[in-house]
């Protein structure tokens, strides 16, 4: 959807290139973010899509045409932008803001209005509060959802976003990206994001592009990214914690030993045992007549007990949703000091678990095939 | 709520204040004998107001009609290093007296309404002028990146973002060119122009205090209706997001 090939910037009255032969492509509906330190030509990069830049040399394609082949407005119009300053424009109410390219395209006023409402509606910004309030009248959060609705009103196809969640603390920045994130679920814009936090490029990106003086020295999806940096500059830029990081992008049902043995209710123990010992395990689930997570018994217990598993079990600490995160799994681990969690579906079914050791296994298997 | 009304009861203080200040000159100039005096030269005041009135607006209307664009037109990309020697040129403009600027335009252009016009025209061109420039060169890069990354002509950009967010500074301009204006016009008596100066000079001349301030007192009173209405255009015309009186 969108194609850089081979494009450098130099600016006039400078020897070094701004930016140095960068080739990437981004597949539609995917999010590209550049990432690197500052001066690296993140938003140099960026602003030669949309033309606010114009390349020194190369070629840039969107949806397989040359953006130099493009009207230059009409080309503005087609993508999305929201700069890093925000940039609404204070003499217009929030709803003239957001129906700037639909206004200057012609729409039909009373459709724009409507749609401007239901962009804010998107963002859990009551549309009765927010459309004729003025930008200096809302807080620096609304502010920034405001600039990326004004983006996307005409609805464009590709988005270009320079750090647009950037001036706000971490806590309202991790809800602004996790709207988004819902958003563009339902949106499937192809966007170019630039940001210089290895945190948000690692939650909101498909693909990262890292760059230094210039150049991108790695482009690659975020788990590749951190499990195997081309280079030392990346190791180090994605941090020490980088396996930690991945945690993030894994989800438990990456690390999930899928539909293992259970025991019922009525089931002795011994049988429970001899389970166990079968398939090597320390603890077995107990699930209801209908599949339902009850508790456990682990393998001491049955040993030397004699009746039945429904009158020994002992109840689940917690359990977790196979869509849930590793992160999360782990720390939930800590938390209830426990090596294993028992996972179950929306429903409450059981339907697997998952251990510490296979989550070190997990993460220690990408590096042993690197 | 509240903040909007604060500016407000402000303004409303204001105003009753200057009500009660009008009252109490009235009350003294009853008193005095001078209102009676004035009442007394009411044709001449008339008459001659209306022609004060004349000088201001075409003077004025000129410098406004043609001081606001030439501002946006020295501020393009095209005329940046032509807008930096403008300035230049009209900052220069500025010490330059009024009255000196009268006395040029009647060796120029003879005795009469002519000159003066174009005299008054040219002193109220520079606030206007350079305060728009200035109000459209305050205007944050950060929306014109905005307004032109998002597809904006220079057109659009221009009506729908600059003139906008610098209208507060142009008005304030207009209103510095105006009460310019309104207090120059009196001098334009001197080369032959009509207007409240001629009660003020034969007042002078021939000392008469009564007549003096039948030109004089009009003058002043003119200049602040005259502000007052400019204000509350710019009240009124500049949206609430951009105004700091609202
Ligand atoms: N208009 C310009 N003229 C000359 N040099 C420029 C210009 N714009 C950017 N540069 C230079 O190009 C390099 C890349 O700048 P760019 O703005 O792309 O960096 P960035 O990666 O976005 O950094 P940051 O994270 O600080 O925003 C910098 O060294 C910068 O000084
Ligand atoms: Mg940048």
């Amino acid at each position: 959807m969108i194609r850089l090939d081979q494009v450098s910037k130099t600016f006039p009255g400078t020897t070094m290139p701004a930016v140095d032969r960068v080739s990437l492509e981004v597949a539609e509906g995917e999010i590209c973010v550049l990432l690197g330190p500052s001066g690296c030509g993140k938003t140099t990069t960026m602003k030669m899509v949309n033309r606010l830049i114009q390349p020194s040399s190369g070629d840039i394609f969107i949806d397989g045409r040359n953006t130099s082949d493009y009207d230059v407005t009409q080309l503005r119009r087609s993508i999305g932008y929201v700069i890093q300053q925000i940039g609404l424009f204070p003499n217009k109410t929030i709803e003239d803001n957001i129906c700037i390219v639909p206004d200057i395209l012609g729409w039909d006023r009373r459709k724009s209005r409507q749609r401007a409402a239901e962009l804010l509606e998107m963002v859990a910004l009551d549309p009765g509060v927010f459309l004729k309030r003025y930008p200096k009248e809302l807080s620096g959060g609304q502010q920034q959802r405001i600039g990326v609705l004004r983006a996307i009103a005409a609805d464009p196809p590709v988005l270009l976003m320079d750090e647009p969640f950037g001036a706000i603390d971490p806590i309202n920045r991790v809800i602004i990206q996790d709207e988004f994130l819902k958003m563009q679920a339902q949106i499937r814009k192809t966007i170019l994001f630039v940001s210089h936090d290895i945190d948000e490029a690692v939650k909101m990106a498909d693909r990262i592009a890292i760059f230094r003086n210039g150049r991108l020295v790695q482009y690659d999806t975020p788990d590749n990214m951190l499990a195997h940096p081309a280079s030392e500059f990346v190791s180090d830029f994605v941090g020490g914690d980088r396996t930690l990081k991945r945690l993030q992008l894994l989800t438990v049902r990456d690390a999930m030993i899928a539909d293992p043995p259970r025991v019922r209710a009525a089931d002795s123990l011994q049988q429970a045992a001899a389970a166990m010992e079968a398939h090597g395990h320390q603890s077995i689930v107990l699930v209801g007549p209908r599949g339902r997570a009850r508790g456990y018994v682990n393998l001491q217990t049955a040993r030397g007990g004699n009746g039945t598993v429904g009158e020994n079990y002992e109840a689940l600490p917690t359990t977790i949703r196979p869509h849930e995160d590793l992160r999360t799994a782990v720390s939930t681990m800590f938390r209830y000091d426990t090596q294993w969690l028992a996972c179950v579906d929306d429903d409450g079914m059981f339907v697997g678990y998952v251990t510490l050791r296979g989550i070190t296994h997990l993460l220690s298997e990408t590096y042993r095939d690197g | 709520m509240v903040d909007a009304l604060v500016p407000g009861m402000v303004a409303q203080m204001r105003r009753n204040a200057a009500y009660l200040c009008i009252f109490l000159l009235g009350a003294w100039a009853w008193g005095s004998g001078l209102l009676p005096g004035l009442l007394e030269r009411w044709e001449d005041i008339a008459y001659l107001g209306q022609q004060h009135v004349e000088l201001v607006a075409l003077s004025g209307g000129a410098a406004i009609l043609f001081g606001v664009p030439l501002g946006v037109l020295l501020t393009r990309p095209r005329f940046r290093q032509v807008g930096a020697a403008a300035m230049q040129i009209l900052n220069i403009g500025a010490t330059i007296p009024t009255l000196a600027v009268l006395a040029l335009a009647m060796s120029l252009l003879g005795l009469g309404n002519t000159p003066a016009v174009f005299a008054l025209f040219i002193a109220s061109l520079l606030p206007i002028v350079s305060n728009t420039m200035a109000g459209l060169r305050d205007v944050p890069p950060a929306l014109l990146e905005a307004a032109r990354g998002m597809g904006l002509s220079p057109r659009h950009t221009l009506l729908q973002v600059e003139l906008p967010n610098s209208l507060f500074v142009i008005y304030t301009g207009i209103r510095t060119a105006l009460a310019i204006n309104v207090g120059t016009v009196p001098l334009a008596f001197l080369i032959g122009g009509g207007g409240l100066g001629e009660l003020i000079f034969t007042g002078i001349a021939l000392n008469e205090f009564g007549t003096m301030l039948a030109g004089a007192i009009p003058t002043a009173l003119l200049a602040v209706l005259i502000d007052f209405i400019v204000a509350q255009l710019q009240f009124w015309t500049i949206p609430r997001g951009v105004n700091p009186l609202r």
